[in-house]
């Protein structure tokens, strides 16, 4: 019975990868345990182990493809006894490899994205009035957004520096340090033990005598241990120093749930840190707001948070083709126009809202769509000028319902906005429960286009 | 309270003797009767204020501990960072800064330190390189260690000095900082005031070890264990530290075996050591006590000119308690500021 070998994902979040090299041939015999092959991602490079014996009896995928799907079949192993040339594809797939892996994320099993039904929307940065229109663009991923931002901002200022761990030697557990300790040494690129509490404690004493730390968290999710230096410490100096001294720093790192990587990897905390006067929360969606506002982030003389999210880390977007583009924080952009209702969201919240647009814009339903880019200060005018305009709201994010963002704009829109509503604001959140492990959980405990589509037409009457 | 030799059996103990104290100059005896008579003064000015209802919510005083900052400010330079925890007055005196701004940052007034906006636990002045006056327990041992980060990262020989005591010894991110100091050979000088008491809780009820110059074993970061009642024995210790971590040795802990007189807030019941303890501590081993009786048996000055300095001292802080009182309240509009930069 011939096996297929199928291209293995090397994180929870990965969907396709390039073969980079076959260490076999067809005819070759292989044992369990024999390495097979070299497959890379933009984040990752792994070799594929044979976990079964036999013949090589085709490979499928030639060395050097790129943009292999995971899953794909990329050999035929036949096994003892079978004529290798004779073997033919199977339609059913058999687990016949496992993968180590040489780089990746720290976390996580490897596993097939939840989110793949959620493909990269179409709708692209619509329209920012901070870039001007005929800019120059270059399509790029979140990831390289923000290590270039970083890059830049560090050749820019001797002050700037990261810390964190494992963003100097593994160069980023999700390689968004990728390159900086080549370029920048070990004094500006510094590897910590896993101890959160005390580099951040470390990093806002540094800020407090005038560095400029970007402290990278593997995921905010780890910065839990640290969040009395980011709230007690970094965020309220200021105030209690009467303005003597402050952090001026950057906490950040990948929010909010990646892939089947259960409850305590998987929280978006725009929330809870968008609760504290003395900080800056930003979320970016698009790779331009990436690089945009990270650098706004660096140089702003105050605590920044600065949200990514995993999923998003490889996507690609265009991105203004400029020496320095630096975006303003506290600004919402309108990612795209519309008459009849307003979506509010941010970073990957807005792929829902964008998908649902496009669906209710086929049903005739004219969709606006906000990205706030950053939740605190919260942009309420542009959001108020838009329901104003509307008279519906709409509002979506994968955090927890209670107290979220979006609670908090329901009761500002009901404050500032009341007589301009047709319709109560819907806020759509994540499940108020912990994240499960179980694929079909964790669909369920997110939002998905269908909540969206549902919410406009309730508040549309449709 | 005299040092004690390394109980550890390893020859590799991180442990070191406490060096013997040299005397004192007339000028270093007077100036660190001076300054601990300035802490102690104002501190039982600050006690008083707040049992007349002036100075509110928490209040931490340093009477007893005076040696500790006393002698360590005497061992230090220009240009190194002081940061400590919640029992702060103490510190911020010994580190230049005004009285007048500290009693007024007490009575929660527009000119306190802080404008009134952080009070008894939180006041800061970048120009005397003090960074605070942290409330909560431990933190200010990783801000510390940050301080030295940026001075190596800086590349200037400037070192931080990180107070905290005996309670604050068991959190976790102390440790954590012990590491990173002792891995990246940070310029701090880790200094444990040992008082006995966590609030009110015993050292032998809260830590299992209770040789407090023990605790960067782990992490191979030397300590000694020094007599915080005796400003002199403070200093040799200091220079021994300082010389280590200036020199680029990386991090030192002292632990000072010191005693708080008062109450570990003034709202503090004191049910869980005994009065006699307390006076006997006075009696026998006031730091203030020490330096004056040597000042007088060696005949560096006579009494009549100690209370001269006793008498401007207590001008001082009187004024400093008037100018507290007197001082408006911040205006209404400081609520909104300062909150972040350039907003």
């Amino acid at each position: 019975m011939a096996i297929e070998i199928l291209m293995p994902a090397l994180s929870p979040t990965m969907e396709e990868g390039n073969l980079a090299k076959w260490l076999v041939k067809e005819g070759d015999s292989v044992s369990a345990g024999d390495i097979i092959a070299e497959i890379e991602t933009d984040k990752a490079t792994m070799e594929v182990e044979a976990v079964d014996e036999g013949v090589i009896a085709r490979i499928a995928v030639a060395e050097g493809a790129q943009g292999v799907k995971v899953n794909e079949v990329i050999a035929v192993l036949a096994e003892e006894g079978e004529d290798a040339s004779k073997v033919e594809t199977l339609p059913t797939p058999v687990e016949s490899i496992t993968a180590t892996e040489e780089k990746q994320e720290a976390e996580a099993p490897k596993v097939e994205p939840a989110t793949a039904s959620v493909s990269a929307p179409v709708m692209e940065v619509a329209n920012d009035p901070d870039v001007p229109a005929g800019t120059a663009m270059t399509s790029i991923t979140v990831r390289e957004a923000l290590n270039s931002a970083m890059a830049e901002e560090m050749r820019k200022d001797e002050d700037v520096f990261i810390i964190g761990e494992e963003v100097a030697e593994y160069q980023g557990a999700y390689k968004i340090t990728q390159n900086l300790l080549q370029e920048f040494g070990d004094k500006r690129v510094v590897d910590t033990p896993i101890t959160e509490h005390g580099f951040a404690g470390i990093a806002v004493g540094a800020a407090m005598s005038g560095l400029k730390p970007i402290v990278e968290f593997m995921t905010f999710n780890f910065a839990m241990q640290a969040i009395d230096q980011i709230i007690n410490s970094a965020a309220k100096t200021l105030y209690m120093s009467g303005g003597q001294m402050g952090a001026p720093m950057v906490f950040r790192g990948p929010n909010g749930a990646a892939a089947r990587v259960g409850a305590q990897h998987s929280q978006c905390y725009a929330a809870w840190y968008s609760h504290i006067p003395g900080l800056k929360v930003i979320a970016p969606y698009s790779a331009s707001d990436a690089k945009g506002l990270l650098k706004a982030a660096i140089r702003d003389p105050n605590p920044v948070i600065f949200l990514e999210n995993e999923i998003l880390y490889g996507q690609s977007f265009d991105v203004p083709d400029v020496e320095d583009h630096v975006l303003p924080i506290g600004k919402a952009r309108i990612h795209k126009e519309g008459t009849d209702v307003t979506i509010v969201s941010f970073s990957i919240g807005m792929k829902y809202s964008i998908q649902a647009a496009e669906i209710l814009e086929a049903e005739g339903i004219s969709v606006e769509i906000i990205d706030l880019r950053t939740i605190r200060p919260l942009d309420m005018e542009t959001i108020l000028t838009s329901v104003k305009k509307t008279n519906r709201l709409v509002t979506v994010e994968e955090g927890f319902p209670q107290s979220s963002v979006g609670c908090h704009i329901a009761s500002q829109v009901m404050q500032q906005a009341f007589d301009y509503l047709d319709a109560p604001v819907i806020t759509i959140a994540g499940k108020d429960v912990p994240m499960p492990y179980a694929e079909n959980l964790e669909k369920l405990a997110l939002p998905n286009v269908d909540e969206v589509v549902q919410a406009v037409k309730q508040v549309t009457y449709k | 309270m005299a040092s004690k030799p390394s109980t550890s059996t390893k020859s590799k103990s991180t442990v070191q003797m406490a060096p013997k104290p040299s005397s004192f100059t007339k000028d270093e005896e007077l100036k660190a009767y001076y300054d601990m008579l300035l802490i102690r003064r104002f501190e039982e000015k600050a006690g008083q204020l707040y049992g007349m209802g002036h100075i509110g919510g928490f209040c931490h005083l340093y009477i007893g501990q005076e040696a500790v900052v006393t002698g360590m400010q005497m061992a230090i330079k220009e240009g190194d960072q002081v940061i400590t925890g919640y029992r702060d007055h103490g510190h911020m005196l010994a580190c230049g800064m005004n009285p007048d701004g500290v009693m007024a940052e007490l009575t929660g007034r527009q000119s306190g330190y802080s404008k009134g906006k952080g009070g008894s636990m939180h006041m800061f002045s970048k120009e005397k390189q003090f960074y605070g006056g942290h409330g909560i327990v431990g933190a200010q041992v990783s801000l510390g260690t940050g301080l030295a980060f940026a001075n190596k990262y800086r590349g200037n020989d400037s070192i931080s000095l990180a107070y905290f005591g005996d309670g604050a010894s068991n959190q976790g991110q102390v440790y954590e900082s012990f590491n990173m100091a002792s891995l990246w050979d940070l310029p701090v000088i880790y200094i444990i005031e040992n008082n006995r008491y966590a609030m009110g809780t015993a050292v032998t009820r809260s830590s299992a070890l209770t040789d407090f110059s023990q605790r960067g074993a782990s992490f191979k970061i030397p300590g000694m264990s020094v007599d915080g009642m005796d400003v002199r024995a403070v200093k040799a210790a200091g220079d021994h530290a300082v010389k280590w971590t200036r020199g680029g040795k990386g991090p030192f802990i002292l632990e000072m075996e010191t005693y708080r007189y008062r109450g570990h807030s003034m709202s503090d019941p004191a049910k869980y050591r005994t009065k006699d303890e307390v006076q006997k501590m006075r009696a026998e081993q006031d730091p203030i006590e020490q330096v004056k009786q040597r000042i007088l048996k060696s005949k560096m000055s006579s009494e009549d000119e100690l209370k001269t300095i006793d008498k401007e001292i207590r001008e001082i802080v009187g004024k400093s308690a008037e100018f507290a009182q007197a001082a408006p309240l911040p205006d209404a509009s400081e609520l909104y500021t300062d909150i972040l930069v350039g907003a």
